[in-house]
């Protein structure tokens, strides 16, 4: 995880040094590509880089992180926004930050460290009037260029823990399963209360965003999850990794467990909650979640598999994130035994 | 509502002259090109499955409005997901006024079709199945509608559900209709739901034929007017395979048609053969629950003109054979916990209760005995189920 802040430090320096070369070569974002109606073939022609294999961003394109990252087979992820000219984000208290037409949020999943490095796909949200359309680009062996997956892929790769995967690609559809609520695609990572304050706090300076909302900064940092308190750190772990389908108007909005942050009704979190459509994913447990005894309950069964059909989440994982069960498994034994 | 008129309107105006066809056949890249056509189809489009078995490796989804799934027959067109390695199910719907028909889904790692929040969905003559028969490392549902209005489920086959073979979830205004459902956990299941036409279905070799469950805690609840009418439900004595934890786990082997908590559900016509714990089951939701708005009895409940053959000899439960033996061999084919609430069961059928007296009393503190029925004063009418004639007319 230091590797993400580091990572963005990298970048932000680089952004620097591109954008004062900006003014010799001006690497420009497309704004016809964002905001047209078809799906562009490549990444380049969106302009969001200005040296792609190298993830360096273009101007007007900022990289960001987030306090609790979603977990994607031990991924490294660069993320970045877009915001036009003359446009701005606006907070709306810790929740979303809400975005004009014509701003891209931009995700590469890569692995591998330094020369090694190589980026498996990009994935752009794109604010178009009519709504967020979400489009899956693949990187080519050579890593010169991403092209559109809009019917997914698989690609055989190790994972930074030693595992042997097969890594899924989702395609256009799967993207919407994410990132779909009440039948829209929306953004789901850059909510302020996942947010550092200093980074808001830089956007607001550059004019990107209209102010720092209350809330912002509420998630916990991740880097901490060994040692800091359990509850915060799986909430906020069950919040960014579930509960963009596990809330009400959700993917999973009919199993009546609702992960979000801001839930806080002990059933609805799980909490001596019986399945509904768990199938074999209840692995013979009574309850999503059993407290004091995380080896009866559901929720972490399913977290703790690989296997389609009972491992949560249903997409973006072919391993087990063992960092993240620890964390649901220490908040479920300090739970009181009832 | 807006919406949904202009759709219709398109639907309507634009959809005859501009609705393409695009044949997918089995083979290489199936997989990508069979998923490419679901997401690059317009409305009112139809994708044509040719004759052929489709090995996949990851679940399909169709989230585009009015499109028909149309294959070359349940038998010749086979999407196999028996090398599946990712997602919840084989193909999830979740967009309005879609058609899936004439193909088959074999050995999804979980539910075989799902459709979430999709209107005016028609399922016609499809195979799910787990090609191993009975297991309980099967997917949970094999056709699995939930939180729709208008949902037509007929002439289709499911077998080896973990689950249940055809299940209706959450939903409102449903025909589930000639379909056969073989050998798996519950037959036909309706949950949460209203206003359900359950007609004209063959469920054998299930572990229970047909259920109608509301159950506590989830987003819709207070299911009801339900209708089971005109189906063979017949040898439903397979052994549970459910996973535990799940609430169909506990459905005894044995089981015919078996209804907890609903208000109004009319079981009519019917042929019940065989079922060896009870043809016709009622009981209360058990266990503990907080929801508020949730009525736990079965209520309003009708039971009239059945046919009822064998059964009831080997119930299923504790106590059940010496229950069986006080009854002179064989359970009458009525049977409820007691805790019903305006039951009627007409014509010279005998039914017995277990006369419980609170949701949630244990079963060791049942007494037994054959239920005097009250006269009846009258019955809650049940109004058939209308689905929105652009449906009907769809299949034409």
């Amino acid at each position: 995880m230091r590797r993400d802040t580091a990572l963005l430090a990298a970048a932000s320096l680089m952004l620097g040094a591109v954008v004062a070369e900006a003014r010799l070569t001006a690497p420009q974002v497309s704004d016809v590509a964002i905001a047209g109606a078809g799906f562009p073939k490549t990444l380049g022609e969106f302009g969001f880089f200005a040296d792609g294999a190298r993830q360096v961003p273009a101007a007007r394109v900022t990289p960001y992180a987030l306090n609790t990252p979603l977990w994607s087979d031990g991924a490294d992820k660069l993320r970045f926004i877009y915001v036009p000219e003359g446009t701005q984000l606006a907070a709306d208290g810790d929740g979303l930050l809400q975005f004009p037409v014509g701003a891209a949020i931009i995700k590469t999943f890569a692995y591998g460290e330094g020369a090694d490095r190589r980026l498996i796909e990009t994935r752009v949200l794109l604010h178009r009037a009519d709504g967020w359309t979400a489009l899956p680009y693949r990187w080519n062996a050579e890593q010169t260029e991403a092209s559109l997956a809009l019917a997914g892929g698989r690609i055989d790769l190790t994972t930074p823990a030693g595992e042997a995967i097969s890594y899924a690609i989702p395609n256009k559809n799967q993207c919407k399963s994410c990132h779909g609520k009440d039948g829209a695609v929306i953004p789901i990572g850059p909510k302020a209360r996942n947010l550092s304050a200093d980074w808001l706090g830089q956007m607001v300076n550059r004019g990107n965003l209209d102010r720092v909302p209350d809330g912002a900064d509420g998630l916990p940092d991740w880097r901490t999850h060994a040692v800091g308190p359990a509850e915060p750190l799986a909430r906020a772990y069950l919040d960014v990794n579930c509960a963009h389908c596990h809330q009400p108007g959700g993917g999973a909005s009919n199993s009546g467990l609702d992960l979000r942050w801001e839930q806080d009704d002990a059933h609805a979190l799980g909490i001596l909650k019986r399945p509904v459509a768990a199938g074999r994913g209840a692995g013979g447990h009574d309850f999503s979640i059993l407290p004091g005894q995380p080896d009866g309950s559901i929720l972490l069964y399913r977290m703790d598999s690989a296997e389609p059909g009972i491992a949560m989440p249903e997409l973006g994982k072919a391993s087990v994130d063992r960092d993240g069960g620890a964390v649901v498994r220490r908040w479920i034994l300090e739970m009181k035994q009832q | 509502m807006m919406k949904r008129a202009l759709i219709a309107a398109l639907l309507a105006s634009a959809a005859p002259a501009l609705a393409e066809t695009h044949t997918i056949a089995a083979g290489e890249g199936a997989q990508e090109r069979l998923q490419e056509a679901l997401i690059l189809a317009a409305p009112g489009d139809e994708i044509m499955l040719e004759a052929g078995r489709f090995v996949l490796t990851d679940g399909l989804s169709l989230d585009v409005e009015g499109v028909t799934v149309r294959g070359a027959g349940m038998d010749a067109s086979v999407l196999d997901f028996t090398t599946q390695q990712g997602a919840g199910e084989g193909l999830l719907v979740t967009s309005d006024n879609v058609t899936l028909r004439d193909f088959a889904i074999e050995n999804a790692k979980g539910d075989g079709i799902k459709s979430k929040g999709a209107d005016n969905i028609i399922y016609h003559a499809l195979r799910v199945e787990w090609t191993g028969g009975p297991l309980a490392t099967n997917g949970a549902y094999g056709i699995y509608p939930v939180e729709s209005a208008n949902v037509l489920v007929q002439d289709s086959y499911v077998r080896g559900a973990s689950d249940a073979g055809i299940y209706v979830g959450q939903s409102e205004n449903i025909i589930v209709r000639r379909n056969r459902v073989v050998e798996n956990v519950a037959g036909i299941e309706i949950e949460n739901s209203n206003r359900a036409e359950v007609t004209e279905n063959l469920a054998t070799r299930n572990t229970g034929g047909i259920l109608v469950f509301d159950l506590p805690g989830l987003p819709k609840v207070g299911g009801g007017d339900v209708l089971i009418a005109r189906n063979a439900v017949i040898d439903n004595n397979t052994d549970n395979f459910a996973p535990e934890g799940n609430i169909v786990a506990s459905v005894p082997a044995g089981t015919g048609v078996m209804v907890m908590a609903n208000d109004n559900v009319h079981i009519t016509d019917n042929a019940l053969i065989n079922n060896a714990t009870s043809h016709v089951m009622l009981i209360a939701y058990s266990q503990d629950y907080t929801d508020a708005r949730y009525q736990p009895r079965p209520v309003n409940v009708m039971v009239r003109d059945n046919v009822f053959g064998s059964g009831g000899s080997a119930p299923d439960f504790e106590g059940g054979t010496m229950l069986a033996q006080a009854f002179g061999g064989s359970l009458p084919p009525v049977l409820t916990d007691g805790l019903h609430e305006k039951l009627a069961v007409m014509g010279k059928v005998t039914a017995i209760t277990l006369n419980l007296s609170e949701v949630g009393q244990p079963l060791t503190e049942a007494r037994p005995s054959i239920l005097q029925m009250p006269p009846i004063v009258s019955v809650k009418d049940l109004a058939p189920v209308a689905l929105p004639a652009e449906m009907e007319a769809r299949l034409r």
